[in-house]
Formats: C-alpha cells, structure tokens, sequence
C-alpha cells in the first residue's frame, strides 16, 4: 500500500494536510480547535454532573459535620470536631460499625472461598455450560428488597421453612431476629445468595484467560489438580480476586437494604440494635431524628472505614499464592 | 459428575427462593405458613394481583411506572455519557487525560449515594425537588464505572488506524464518533445498558429517603406493603414477585448477553 494509515502514536497532531492540497487557513483553524476541543466537550457532561451531585456533596458533608446543623434550611452553629467526638463515644455508633463489619466478615469470607469453589467447577468441559451460568447468576437479577423479603419469611419463627428443616436435626425453632449471632447469619445469607455467583461469573472469566500449556506443562510434571489450583490459577486470578474483594468490601460496609426488610423496614435493626448498620444509623440520624450534622459526621467515619477496609483486604489479598 | 451434583445443587439453591415467591403469590394466607411447606403453585394469582393493585397506600402501580421512567432515563443517560467519555479517553489525545481518568477510577470507590446523602438531600430541598422523580434522576445521570467499562471496550473495539483514517479524510471529531465509534461499540454500550437498568431498577435507600409515600418507586412501594400488612404474606410476595417480573424478563431474554458482558468487564478490569 502507498498510504500508511497509521502516522507514529507519538505524533500530537494527526493532522496533516495531504501534499498538493492546500486546506484554507480558516478550515484549518477550526479543525485544529476541533482537535483540542472536542475531547473536553465529550467528556463534559461527566465531570459537570460528578461535580454537582459528587464532589460538591462529599464536600458540603464535611461542612456540615463541623456544624450543629438541625433543620434542612436551618441555622448552622459551627462546632467544630464536636460531632465526631461525640460519635466516636457513642455506644449506639460503635454498635453499628461493630455490626456492620460482624456482618460483613460473615458475609463475604464464605462467598469468596464458594464462589471460587463454584468458578472452578464452572471452568470445567461440560454440557451444558451457559445453563449452570445463568442458573448461578440469577439471583443477582432479583431485587435486593425482594431478596429480603423472601429470606425474612424463610427465617420465620414459626412456619419458616429454615427452623423447619433445622427441626430434623432436632433443632428448637430459633427466633433468628432476636439475637446478634442469629440476625448477622440471615443477613449474610442474603447477600451470599445474591452475590456468590456474581462472583463466580467474575472469577470464571479471569480463569479463562489463563493459558491452557501452564495445566498442561503441570500436569507433565505430576501435579494434582489441587496443587494446580493452588499453585497456577489462584495466583493467575490475583487480580481478579483483588477486583472483588474491593467491590464486597464497599457493598458490605455500606449494607443498607437487607438488614432494613429484615426489620420490618425500619432503622432500629432489631429491638436492641443487634442489627442495626451504619448505613441505617445514618438514615436514622438524619432523616428520622433529623440530626444532620452528626449523620454527616458519621458519614465521614464510614468512609474511613471503608478506607481502612480496602487497605487491609489489599495487603491481605497480595500475599495469595506466594510473593509474586 | 461429582462436578455436575455440586453445580446443580448450587442452581437449585439459586432459583428455589425466587420459585418459592411465586409460588405463594399463587396461593393463600393459609398456604403461606402451612408446615411443610407447600412446593405446588396454586391458582389464586390473578386475584392477589388485583389485590395489590387495589392496596391503596401502596401506590404499586405508580411505583411500577416511576421505576420505569427513572430507570430508562438515567440507563440512556449513563450509555450516552459513558460513551462519549470513553471515546475521548480510548481514542482522543488531550492534556490530563490520564490525570482525569485516574480521578475517575479513584471516586468508584468512594460510596457517593451514602456519603453525600444530607447535602444531596438538601440540595433537593433548596431546589423543591423532594419527593419528585427529578430527585432521584439527577444524582444516578452519571455513572463512574460506566466511563471505565466504555473506555475498555472503546479501546479494544476500536483500532487506532481507523480513526487517524478517518481524521486523513478530513472527519470532524463528532463525525468519527458517530460514524465510526457509535457502530463498533454497540455491544458494549447494551452491557453496559443492562447492568445500569438492573442496578438503579434495585437502587432503595435514596428514593426511600427523597421519595413521598404517595409516589415511591417499586422497592419503596413494596417496603411500604411489607411495614403496612406485616401478616398478609401473600399480598406482599405478590407485590416482590411482580417488581421482579422485569428483571426477570429481561434476564431471560439477554441472558447470555449479561454472563458475556460481566465476564468480558472483569477480564478488563
């Protein structure tokens, strides 16, 4: 071919008039406003919106958490860190956080280690494969309110189908709202029903793409295929891994939705609060006791705590499968 | 076949509580907390349907329709920007583009519908907007992982060489994107359409709180059946199942599609 196509990637002005063509200074002019412009135009509109209904908030949040700050409109009296010292001090909080992260430990753990389990059973030859996929994802489908809905009345007392089978095994009927160990094992089972095999689907496509002559060349060398596991794939889908272990950290530290339905939507989370998360504590401070600069306040504690989380479950994840 | 045992069970386990709640909405109050539990579908489903169209505090119904225009608007809302976003971080050469989607991928992390709930709050307050679909529109417009999955996908269905091509031929930037950019990543932008609709059809805790009583979305309005009717079990599982209902369909019909498009995302990120 004559024409080269593709001028070198470093050039910074892919433009260049074709010999023996001359282009009018002025259609020259806007084709190189168009060139400097046009991408600023395109991504506008996300950086406008990110400004008003995101960074503007985060900001006006940290605003108001200095502030004694009661009624929407209201007066403001700036009290500087007096929110988050009386937060940090406040049984009702560190009950929540405390929930929160019981929740999220027992929810996540399981659902990684199964939906793991479940890739490599998906990864493998077998009929019928778009069938089991669809089947384990189809819980993500169903709405996180209905998923509660449904599981509340699982968990029933009295006629719940959970107490029931338990009854085989000569089990008392277990009042599962009542008691802390009882509500955070419900809770987590709801979101471990609707999120292992997300995860799964995910940690799939990552085993896919590691190469077919790593297991071929290990299987030469009498690897098991539990040391294969071990020693290829779950190094291979680090990444991955880190990818979901980020994503259910921030869903299981800012849990809202489960826990609600769960409590006859309402924000107390149980009679005591024994599963009460921080999310409904914020939604209880602001908009039932209408308190909003100590929502605010705690707001800016779950963020942190979300900080925190992602930092521990990164160092924790960088050491599966050996130093690499 | 060890294998096959374990992943049917895990299937079964899948879809048994979505089975379940259809199978009450098709039944009675008795039927509901009758031990052992009864599997079988019944036939009272027209007439429980009727029902909670009819409870009135509800405002089912309205709820179905809100959820509809909010979750239509902000999906065509989220493809369109993420598209052209990603048109100019993929294809398009400009200073502190890295910087810029650097800061992207920074605040997907940061939970901005929890954090910045009392001045988003107030914001609609000061602008008259509480318990209006304006209100939960406008914070769910934009959509940080939308930018990222349609730069990827930009960049991988899009060759360089076609669009210093078109640029030779004398193509305004907004020509390539249209005729060029738009036709190659079609697929993409219907990922990237049906996980926003699943995700904002499911969104609870903002309309809870900007939302009316008389005009929710279907999550708000079936949190209302469940605090309102606490024993008529069958009202409220018919009311659940039939917020589901479109997620349903639409899982039926691209399912394939969805496994695709969340594979291919994770595989990116």
């Amino acid at each position: 071919m004559s024409v080269n196509l593709s001028p070198q990637r470093a050039d910074p002005a892919p433009v260049r008039p074709r010999p023996g063509r001359h282009q009018q200074p002025s259609r020259r002019f806007w084709s190189q406003l168009d060139i400097k412009a046009t991408p600023y135009f395109l991504i506008s509109p996300y950086f406008i919106l990110f400004a008003i209904f995101g960074l503007f908030p985060l900001v006006f949040t940290f605003w108001v958490s200095l502030h004694d700050y009661e009624l929407a409109g209201g007066d403001a009296e700036f009290t500087g860190f007096a929110n988050y010292a009386s937060l940090l001090t406040d049984s009702a909080f560190w009950n929540a956080v405390i929930n929160t992260v019981g929740i999220f430990i027992l929810a996540t753990v399981p659902q990684l280690v199964l939906a793991l389990m479940l890739a490599n059973a998906l990864n493998k030859k077998l009929r019928g494969r778009l069938f089991f996929r669809l089947g384990v994802l189809i819980p993500l489908v169903t709405s996180v309110v209905a998923v509660a809905i449904v599981f509340t009345q699982l968990y029933g007392r009295d006629f719940g189908m959970i107490n029931w089978i338990l009854g085989w095994f000569g089990v008392e009927n277990i009042n599962w709202q009542n008691a802390k160990w009882s509500s955070w094992i419900a809770i987590a089972s709801m979101v471990d029903w609707r999120w292992t095999g997300y995860n799964a689907i995910i940690y799939l496509a990552g085993m896919q793409t590691i190469p077919r002559d790593l297991y071929e060349a290990a299987s030469i060398d009498g690897a098991s295929p539990r040391r294969q596991f071990w020693s290829i794939t779950l190094p291979m889908i680090r990444p991955t891994i880190i990818f979901t272990v980020f994503i259910s950290t921030i869903g299981g530290l800012t849990l809202f939705a489960e826990p609600v339905m769960f409590g006859s939507n309402r924000m107390e989370g149980g009679s005591t609060g024994q599963f009460q998360t921080i999310a409904m504590y914020i939604v209880k401070e602001g908009f039932r006791d209408f308190d909003y600069g100590y929502a605010a306040a705690a707001a800016w504690l779950l963020f942190v705590l979300i900080l925190i989380g992602v930092a521990i479950n990164y160092t924790f994840v960088r050491r599966i499968g050996g130093t690499k | 076949m060890l294998t096959k045992i374990a992943l049917g069970i895990t299937v079964i386990v899948s879809i048994f509580p979505i089975y379940w709640m259809i199978i009450i909405a098709s039944r009675t109050n008795t039927d509901a907390v009758s031990v052992p539990p009864i599997l079988l579908p019944g036939g009272n489903l027209g007439e429980n349907i009727a029902r909670v169209l009819a409870t009135e505090d509800a405002h089912f119904l309205q709820g179905l329709l809100n959820s509809l225009i909010v979750t239509s608007t902000v999906t065509i809302s989220v493809v369109i920007i993420s598209t052209f976003a990603g048109f100019a971080f993929a294809r398009l050469h400009f200073r502190g583009r890295n910087l810029l989607l650097g800061s992207i991928l920074i605040t997907m992390m940061v939970p901005l519908q929890q954090m910045g709930i009392v001045p988003l709050y107030q914001l609609m307050v000061d602008l008259g907007w509480v318990g209006t679909l304006k209100a939960v529109i406008l914070p769910y417009l934009l959509n940080g992982f939308g930018v990222f999955l349609m730069t990827q996908y930009t960049d991988q269905a899009v060759p360089e060489e076609l669009v210093e091509a078109a640029r030779v031929d004398g193509a305004s930037t907004m020509r390539i994107w249209w005729n060029v950019i738009l036709p190659a990543v079609r697929p993409g932008m219907a990922v990237l359409a049906l996980q926003t609709f699943m995700l904002n059809w499911n969104e609870f805790m903002w309309p809870l709180i900007v939302l009316t009583p008389d005009n929710p979305t279907v999550q708000v309005s079936i949190s209302f059946l469940t605090a309102a009717h606490t024993t008529d079990y069958v009202l409220i599982f018919t009311g659940t199942a039939l917020s589901v209902l479109p997620l349903i369909v639409v899982f039926i019909a691209f399912g394939r599609q969805i496994v695709g498009g969340l594979m291919e995302g994770a595989v990116k990120a």
